[in-house]
């Protein structure tokens, strides 16, 4: 698992990276009530925002974390956007992408470092 | 947080797990450890617990006659205050020469004196216009030596009644004091939340025992400001500095039953308050906007400021209040729109994040309100 500066983990999964928030970032964030996912096959770069995760606090986004394409999304969020703050780690993946190189990986965070980010 | 000033109960509330945020130049207790949405149903369910000190508690002390103060009292508002029981609460605003409100307040009529409560961010203001308009006929005086507590919900009744068991007997806005080993507390059966509950006020050395005291009772969990403001906006409750200003008048606002008979055209005392020319006249004609319970057809909160048009892309309104309503389960929203467009089931739409999202006028309350009158 690898954690951008943005409280986003990333996983490999075969040829695909999967992406969601950390714990530290679903608890910072209350209570999530309303999850917008980008369209499938949608090309991305890094930065862009992507995903509206609004909590009962306020609205917040998700950015690409690298160029790809978006090739599956988790539509259960959508119907039930507590799951974000129940499984953030597990059920409550938000999307899939196709990257060029998995190397571009290696730029973000490991467990340890991102652990010392939050502290 | 230095400019801040600190609430007496603190200690108590980061030890409650707390999360401290500035609200009216307060340091102010967010959440506590369960979160928004959990403390807004328990509220429901239960009873919930709020320190809500940083209002501000005036005593208004007559130099003469409860008359003389009353009647100057009831200049400044459009509301009855002479016809006002002992004992009793009632809600009031403060009105500006162009008919927008200062202030939304509480006061009750306590024999022989008059209580105040005000919003916290206007409470010197306040003062300052209390004083300004009553120096005449009283002593404004500001409480400044007492901590405020809120316990809302169906069980506020059973959790105070084993601590005050006078209180069982209270209905929806009556008042009373009542000396207890917290030191006399000044009791008001009332809230903002649309339960039934009461509001407390404290001398600050019984506060702590009290607090602990509420909170060892059964189903009684501290809940933090996030809950209240979702509270208070399903039970379609204004909030000061949002949903009315200086820039509504209580009949835009749909305050109209805050303004008794008495006072408008044909009463026996109409008129002769702030702003009364516009506000009598919007009484008799309706006004040009009008505060509305918005539902969004889909799941995406509409915050404040939120632009909201007609299908045909006329601007008509804006959202002053907006979130998701965790007991109606689904985004709610408050604003203003022109009143041609203010019929509950009329289809509006709004801008969220670059697109049109529909929504729909409904009704308020958003959540039935459970007072016990």
């Amino acid at each position: 698992m690898k954690y951008t500066q943005d409280h986003e983990w990333l996983r490999v999964e075969g040829d695909l990276v999967v992406v969601g928030i950390t714990e530290h970032a679903a608890t910072q964030l209350g209570d999530v009530v309303f999850v917008e996912l980008p369209e499938v096959e949608t090309m991305v770069s890094t930065g862009d925002e992507i995903v509206v995760i609004e909590s009962v606090k306020a609205a917040s986004d998700i950015l690409a974390p690298l160029e790809g394409e978006i090739v599956e999304v988790n539509q259960k969020l959508v119907d039930n956007p507590g799951l974000v703050n129940e499984d953030p780690t597990g059920a409550a993946w938000f999307f899939k992408m196709r990257i060029d190189d998995l190397a571009a990986l290696d730029e973000y965070m490991d467990e340890d470092e991102y652990a010392d980010l939050i502290g | 947080m230095t400019d801040l000033k600190r609430l007496g109960l603190h200690d108590l509330h980061l030890s409650l797990g707390g999360k401290m945020v500035p609200f009216a130049g307060y340091e102010m207790p967010v959440q506590y450890a369960a979160g928004v949405m959990k403390e807004h149903l328990h509220t429901r369910a239960a009873a919930g617990l709020f320190d809500v000190s940083h209002m501000g508690q005036v005593i208004l002390r007559p130099k003469g006659d409860m008359a003389s103060l009353c009647a100057a009292f009831e200049a400044m508002m459009p509301v009855d205050v002479a016809g006002l029981a002992q004992g009793r609460q009632r809600y009031g605003l403060f009105t500006n020469e162009t008919g927008g409100i200062l202030d939304d307040l509480m006061f009750a009529n306590r024999g022989d004196h008059l209580f105040v409560v005000v919003n916290a961010a206007c409470k010197e203001a306040d003062v300052a216009h209390m004083q300004a308009h009553l120096s005449a006929v009283a002593e404004v005086q500001p409480v400044t030596d007492r901590a405020l507590l809120a316990l809302q919900g169906p069980l506020a009744e059973a959790a105070l009644s084993g601590l005050v068991p006078q209180v069982a007997v209270m209905r929806f806005m009556d008042v009373a004091v009542v000396d207890t080993v917290f030191g006399a507390l000044w009791i008001s059966r009332s809230g903002y939340t649309g339960e039934d509950g009461f509001e407390i006020s404290v001398p600050d050395g019984g506060a702590l025992g009290l607090a602990q005291a509420l909170l060892a009772r059964d189903g009684v969990m501290p809940i933090g400001l996030g809950a209240r403001d979702s509270l208070r906006l399903e039970a379609g409750l204004c909030l000061y500095g949002h949903d009315i200003d200086t820039g509504t008048s209580p009949v835009e606002a749909g305050l109209n039953w805050a303004i008794q008979k008495v006072r408008r055209t044909g009463g026996a005392r109409a008129g002769s308050f702030p702003g009364d020319a516009r506000i009598l006249a919007e009484l008799a004609d309706g006004p040009e906007r009008q505060r509305v319970a918005l539902r969004p057809d889909g799941r995406a909160p509409m915050r404040e400021g939120t632009a909201i048009f007609a299908p045909d892309g006329t601007p008509v309104g804006s959202v002053t209040s907006g979130g998701f309503g965790p007991s109606v389960e689904a985004p709610i929203a408050m604003g203003y729109v022109a009143t041609a467009y203010a019929t509950p089931g009329t289809p509006l739409e709004a801008e969220v994040r670059g697109k049109r999202l529909p929504l729909t006028v409904s009704t308020l309350p958003f959540h039935p309100t459970t007072y016990k009158r």
